[in-house]
């Protein structure tokens, strides 16, 4: 199941000079640019790992690159994505998301009913690869 | 999503798949613009330097650093070449010769207030009117900005500096610091071996200036010769002649809206030769503490004189505020026969360099 998560998740994966082009833009509008990563991309699961601290002052994206470079370097088989944080008054939100890697197999989710009482139905989703111990999800073997 | 400034237009977004001139290159402004001229030139095609509008741009960076700066012909000569090399290299690719993109990290070797600083400013205009470099920024940093505290704290810093760095100048300033070689344990080499990787990765456009004093970056560069060897430019900056101090004064002075009278000329000229003479002379910077000494002690001379003031006073620096330097109490106390006399009121604590 491909995953769509976060800003043009219905396009083609972006290249790296684009990834840069969208930086770029995050930069301009002096929004500090994290990166995260993750092997449990469960929708609910909004708090990724940080890699790194924030990325404060910078003017290009070269040195973002560098960094998801490196990050995708140590976790080649995890969800990477990148945040650009807006810290104006009033908005002091996520201002922008967008995976840079996923891994190459992803199982998707699938659709837990639990029995209740008076046959009451409830529903969950659970992600296949989340049935493997952390660190081990996605392993190519 | 504003695609207005990467040229994409409405909804046409690029795909993996077609290679376009505008995916391949994220770069807006100066960069962007001289990867425009993407449609190779024939054969027999004839090039026009003189028209092509990178060229102004970049005459008018050096005709500023040429009236900017006095002397530095070495300098100024090496500036030229490398604004000629660049252009050239234009001209090349629009002919579809390709060649590898010339590396231009540079030393800058000169006593203190020799213009390092002023010609790195310069420098950066002018490489990104060439579209070398991304943006004419220059950041400057010395050893405490790179080196770290303790083990692993150096590399997030230099990488960091690099980051801040990046698309423009990397300015080094007293790059001999990093070299410790009575230390063996020092992060320095650490921060050196970050910088070279940096440096040899073409796709950056990064140029890193290494500053400093002649004899010391001697030494530096000896130490490593690795480094020496991917610094194609090493610049001497010389330090200024008398005459060309004066000349030096004399712009400082008209661009704070000043001016020497005669007399004061002539003063200044002598502070100078003897200024020249002491320790711890830094060229242009001790030009520019001298003049900003004489602009206190005429504020001083004003504010005691018992009438209105005239706009010619307030311009004016005379003889009187050059005389009341400290050099020249020590130049008379060194020699009284000559003592012509200047009348010094006790300006030793005014004056810190002769301190």
């Amino acid at each position: 199941m491909y995953l769509r998560h976060g800003a043009f998740s219905y396009l083609p994966e972006l290249t790296d000079d684009e990834i840069a082009a969208q930086v770029r833009y995050g930069l301009l509008n002096g929004w500090p640019i994290s990166i995260e990563f993750t092997d449990d991309p469960h929708p609910r699961n909004i708090y990724w790992e940080m890699w790194g601290l924030p990325l404060f002052d910078l003017d290009e994206p070269d040195g973002v690159i560098s960094e998801i470079n490196a990050c995708r370097a140590t976790f080649p088989n995890h969800y990477v994505r990148v945040l650009a944080y807006d810290a104006t008054l009033g908005r002091q939100t996520t201002a922008m998301q967008f995976l840079v890697q996923r891994p190459e197999e992803e199982p998707g989710f699938y659709l837990a009913r639990t029995e209740g009482s008076d046959r009451r139905q409830s529903y969950s989703v659970q992600s296949y690869a989340a049935q493997a111990p952390a660190g081990r999800r996605y392993a190519r073997d | 999503m504003s695609d207005s400034k990467t040229g994409q237009q409405g909804f046409g977004f690029y795909r993996p798949g077609a290679t376009g001139p505008t995916a391949a290159n994220p770069a807006n402004g100066a960069a962007s613009e001289a990867q425009e001229t993407e449609e190779v030139l024939a054969d027999d095609a004839v090039l026009d330097l003189s028209a092509d509008e990178a060229r102004l741009r970049v005459e008018d960076t050096l005709s500023r650093l040429d009236a900017e700066l006095v002397g530095l012909a070495g300098v100024k000569r090496r500036v030229h070449e490398i604004a000629a090399l660049l252009l050239v290299d234009r001209a090349r690719r629009q002919f579809g010769l390709a060649s590898s993109r010339p590396t231009l990290h540079m030393s800058f070797a000169g006593g203190p207030g020799t213009g390092k600083t002023t010609v790195a400013l310069r420098m950066a205009e002018m490489l990104h009117a060439l579209g070398y470099i991304r943006n004419a920024k220059v950041h400057t940093v010395t050893r405490d900005d790179l080196v770290g505290q303790f083990i692993g704290h150096t590399a997030p810093k230099t990488k960091e500096a690099i980051a801040k760095a990046a698309g423009g100048v990397l300015f080094i300033d007293e790059a001999y610091y990093l070299y410790r070689p009575e230390n063996e344990r020092d992060y320095g080499q650490e921060v050196i071996e970050i910088l070279l990787q940096e440096m040899e990765n073409e796709r950056a456009s990064l140029v890193v200036i290494f500053a400093g004093y002649p004899d010391r970056m001697e030494t530096f560069f000896s130490a490593n010769p690795g480094l020496s060897s991917r610094v194609p430019h090493h610049i001497a900056f010389d330090d200024y002649s008398h005459d060309e101090l004066v000349q030096i004064a004399e712009l400082m002075v008209a661009d704070e809206n000043f001016s020497f009278d005669d007399a004061a000329r002539k003063a200044f000229s002598e502070y100078l030769e003897l200024r020249m003479q002491q320790p711890r002379f830094s060229n242009a910077r001790s030009v520019r503490n001298a003049v900003e000494r004489c602009r206190l002690r005429q504020a001083k001379r004003l504010v005691e004189l018992k009438r209105p003031l005239t706009k010619a006073d307030l311009v004016t620096l005379t003889a009187e505020d050059v005389y009341g330097s400290s050099v020249f109490d020590d130049a008379a106390e060194e020699s009284p026969a000559d003592g012509a006399g200047p009348q010094t009121e006790s300006a030793r604590e005014l004056d810190p360099e002769s301190a």
